[in-house]
C-alpha cells in the first residue's frame, strides 16, 4: 500500500512537489536560521568572553561598582597570590590578569616634539609569559597588519587605524600619557612592535595592546591588575559550571568586608550577556516553533485544496470499502513521506549553505562603522549537531499536523452522497 | 413481485427512508419489501427522483433504511458499523459508476489492482487476478495505459474490471451506460452478462436507458418511492 501511494506521490506533482517545495523552503528556513543565530550570538558572546568579560571575572568589590569607568585606583592588589591559589583550587580553568587603561597616545618627531597625538583606550595582558593562551585567545598572530606580536614589555600594538591616523610605524616610539593606579600622573614610552586589526570594530578604530608587565611598570600597578579573567580552555562556555566557580569563590570571602576583597562575576552577570545566552539557548526552540506554526497553516492550506482536487478519489476508495481511518492514516502517511523528503532536501541546502557561510564569513564590517559592541565584522553560521536535525522537526511536524486538520473532513464525508457526488 | 426466498442475496423487508427537509420529513422509499436472488441480473428502473439510487445506496451499504430491514449477504444494514459496512463493501461487493472514476494518476492495471490492496493479497495473487480481470474485459493490451488515454468504453470496462477483480457476489451499477454511446453501451452490457454467466456475479442496475433494460433478466419498477411493478424479462439485447 505505502508503495501504491508513493507511486501517486512521484506521479501527481500537486500532491508531492508543491508540499515538499514549502517543507523544503521551510526546512532550509529553520536549518540556516539556526545556524545563523547560533553562530551570530556564539560569535558575540565568544568576541565579548575573549576580550571582556570572560568566562568568569575577578575584580576587587570597589572596581566591580565602577568597571565601565576602568577605575585603576581601585584594581585588585596581590595578584600573583591570588593566581597562584586560583590556579590551586580551580585547575581545569585557566586564569590570567588584564589591566584596563585609557589615555593619550603622543607620538614624538625626531626631536621629542609631539609630531602627533590622539586618545586611546588600552587592554594589556599577559603576552609574554607563554602560559596565559592570550595569544591565541585574541588571535593576536593572526591579526597583526606590520610589525610583529611584541617580545618585551615595552613594546606595543596599536589598532591600524590609529596608526595610520598618527602616521606611526613598527619601530617608532609612542607615549602613553594616562594617570597611574595612585592617582599621579603616568608618562610612559612603549616602542611600537606593530599594528592590529582584530576585525572587531569596536577595537579596530582605536586600541593599544600592551604586555601586562610594561602596563603594571607604566600605570604603578606592581602585583596588581584591574581584572583576573578566567576560562576553561577548549570549551565553549557553559554558565552552570561559571556560576557553580563563582559560587565557590564567592563564598570563600564572604567574611571580608573589605571594600577590595576580591569578587568573582560570570560572563553572563555582565553587559545584557545573560539574555544574549538564553536567547541562544531558546533560539532552536522559537525558531522550529515558528516554522511549525507557520508550515502547518500553509500545509493545512494545501492539504484542503488537495483534498477538494481529490474529493472523487476519496469518494471512489470511500465506496469500494476502504474505511475512514484507512483513507485518514493513508494521507498521514503520504505527509509522512512528503515531510521525510522534504526536510532531506531543506537540511541538504540548508547546510550546503551554512557550512559555506560558516568557512567564508560575510563582512558587515560597512555596518559597524563607529559601532561600539564587542562583535566581530565578519559574521559566520555555525554548524553544530542540532543543524543536523533541526529541520526534520517542523519538517515532518508541519506536514502531520497539516495533513491530520485537513484529513478531517474525510470523517465527515456522507457515504450516502457518493453516488449523487461520484455522477458529477 | 418476487417472494423472500432463503437462497437470496438480498432480502429487503418494508424497507422505508426518510430524509429531513426543514421541519418536514421527505420519504424517499416507503415499504420496500423484495428478494434478489443469486446469480440475477436485475435492473431498478424508474423516472429521476424516484428512489433507484437510495435503494441502490441501502442495498450497498453506503446508507441504511429508516425502517424496516435490509438483509444483504446474510448481513443486515441496519445494524452495520461504518466499519463493518466498509468490511462489507470491500469483500463482497462491487460497485459501477456512470462517470467510471479511475483514479488519473495510475495505470490501468494499477486501479484494477486497488480493491485487492485493500483485501491485503500478495502481490502474485493480485498480477493474477489483475490480468484475469482485463482479460474478461479484453484489455490486457493497456494494462499500462492511464485513464487519460483511454476511450469512454475502454474507461467503463476497466471500471467493471476494477468491479469484478476480487470477484464480488454482487456488483451495483449506477447508470453505466449514461456516457456511452450505442456500441460502446452493448460492448459493456455484453461484457457483464458473459461476466454474470461465468462467474454467476449478481448485477444490480440503477437505470432508465432502454439499453441497459433490453439485457436485464429482471425489471424492478420504481415510482414516487414504491415498487410499481417487478417482471421477469426475457432478454432482448445482441449477446453475440
Amino acid at each position: 500500500m505505502i508503495r501504491f501511494l508513493f507511486k501517486g506521490l512521484m506521479r501527481d506533482r500537486s500532491r508531492s512537489l508543491f508540499p515538499i517545495l514549502t517543507v523544503t523552503i521551510g526546512v532550509f528556513i529553520t536549518v540556516l536560521g539556526h545556524s545563523w543565530f547560533i553562530g551570530a550570538l556564539g560569535g558575540m558572546l565568544g568576541t565579548s568572553a575573549n576580550f571582556e568579560t570572560g568566562y568568569v571575572k575577578i575584580m576587587s568589590r570597589a572596581y566591580a561598582k565602577l568597571s565601565q569607568e576602568i577605575p585603576n585606583e581601585l584594581a585588585l592588589v596581590g595578584v600573583n597570590a591570588l593566581l597562584a591559589d586560583l590556579g590551586k583550587d580551580y585547575p581545569d580553568w585557566q586564569f590570567t590578569p588584564r589591566i584596563r587603561f585609557g589615555g593619550l597616545i603622543d607620538i614624538p618627531d625626531s626631536a621629542g616634539e609631539t609630531r602627533s597625538q590622539g586618545p586611546a583606550m588600552g587592554l594589556a595582558v599577559d603576552l609574554l609569559s607563554g602560559k596565559s593562551g592570550e595569544l591565541k585567545r585574541l588571535n593576536i598572530a593572526q591579526s597583526i597588519r606590520r610589525g610583529r606580536v611584541p617580545e618585551s614589555p615595552d613594546e606595543i600594538l596599536i589598532a591600524d587605524k590609529l596608526a595610520q591616523k598618527l602616521d606611526v610605524n613598527p619601530g617608532d616610539v609612542a607615549t602613553l600619557i594616562s594617570s597611574t593606579m595612585n592617582g599621579n600622573m603616568a608618562i610612559y614610552n612603549f616602542k611600537v612592535a606593530g599594528t592590529v586589526s582584530f576585525g572587531i570594530q569596536a577595537l579596530d578604530k582605536g586600541a593599544i595592546l600592551a604586555d601586562i608587565q610594561g602596563m603594571q611598570a607604566a600605570l604603578d600597578m606592581e602585583n596588581a591588575a584591574g581584572e583576573i579573567v578566567g576560562y576553561q580552555p577548549d570549551m565553549l562556555y557553559q554558565d552552570e559550571a561559571a556560576h557553580q566557580v563563582a559560587r565557590t569563590f564567592n563564598q570563600q570571602y564572604s567574611t571580608d568586608m573589605d571594600d577590595f576583597a576580591p569578587t568573582m562575576i560570570t560572563l553572563a552577570d555582565q553587559a545584557g550577556l545573560d539574555y544574549l545566552l538564553k536567547m541562544s539557548d531558546s533560539m532552536g526552540f522559537i525558531l522550529v516553533t515558528v516554522f511549525i506554526f507557520v508550515m502547518s497553516l500553509v500545509l493545512w492550506n494545501s492539504g484542503l485544496m488537495g483534498s477538494l482536487r481529490r474529493y472523487g478519489e476519496i469518494g471512489i476508495r470511500l465506496a469500494i470499502g476502504e474505511a475512514h481511518g484507512h483513507i485518514y492514516r493513508s494521507l498521514l502517511w503520504e505527509s509522512l513521506i512528503i515531510g521525510i523528503t522534504g526536510s532531506i532536501i531543506g537540511t541538504i541546502i540548508g547546510l550546503s549553505i551554512a557550512f559555506w557561510i560558516q568557512s567564508q564569513g560575510i563582512d558587515i564590517g560597512s555596518m559597524m562603522q563607529g559601532s561600539s559592541i564587542m562583535m566581530d565584522n565578519v559574521l559566520r553560521t555555525h554548524v553544530t549537531a542540532a543543524t543536523y536535525y533541526i529541520g526534520f522537526i517542523p519538517g515532518i511536524l508541519a506536514t502531520l499536523i497539516g495533513t491530520a486538520f485537513a484529513g478531517v473532513g474525510i470523517y465527515r464525508r456522507q457515504t450516502a452522497s457518493l453516488f449523487k457526488e461520484l455522477e458529477v | 413481485m418476487s417472494t423472500n426466498n432463503n437462497n437470496s442475496l438480498i432480502n429487503l423487508q418494508h424497507v422505508v427512508k426518510r430524509y429531513p427537509m426543514g421541519n418536514t420529513t421527505f420519504t424517499a422509499l416507503e415499504d420496500i419489501t423484495l428478494s434478489i436472488g443469486k446469480g440475477e441480473f436485475t435492473g431498478i428502473v424508474g423516472p429521476s427522483g424516484s428512489g433507484k439510487t437510495t435503494l441502490l445506496n441501502i442495498i450497498g451499504s453506503l446508507d441504511s433504511p429508516s425502517e424496516g430491514s435490509a438483509e444483504v449477504l446474510g448481513q443486515f444494514i441496519e445494524n452495520l458499523s461504518h466499519k463493518e459496512a466498509a468490511r462489507l463493501r470491500n469483500h463482497h461487493l462491487g460497485f459501477i459508476f456512470q462517470t467510471y472514476n479511475l483514479l488519473p494518476v495510475y495505470t490501468v492495471f494499477e486501479n484494477v489492482e486497488f480493491p485487492l490492496l485493500l483485501l491485503g493479497l500478495s502481490s502474485d495473487d493480485r498480477k493474477k487476478m489483475v490480468m484475469e480481470a482485463l482479460e474478461w474485459v479484453g484489455l490486457t493490451d493497456k494494462v499500462k495505459s492511464k485513464p487519460a488515454q483511454l476511450s469512454g468504453g475502454e474507461s467503463q470496462r476497466v471500471a467493471i474490471a476494477r468491479a469484478v477483480v476480487k470477484k464480488p457476489a454482487l456488483v451495483l451499477a449506477d447508470e453505466p451506460t449514461a456516457n456511452l454511446d450505442a456500441e460502446n453501451s452493448h460492448n459493456i452490457l455484453r461484457a457483464m452478462v458473459r461476466l454474470n454467466q461465468e462467474l454467476g456475479t449478481t448485477y444490480l442496475f440503477s437505470t432508465h436507458d432502454e439499453k441497459v433494460i433490453n439485457y436485464l433478466r429482471r425489471k424492478i419498477t420504481l415510482l414516487d418511492g414504491k415498487i410499481v411493478s417487478d417482471e421477469t424479462m426475457t432478454p432482448q439485447g445482441r449477446l453475440t
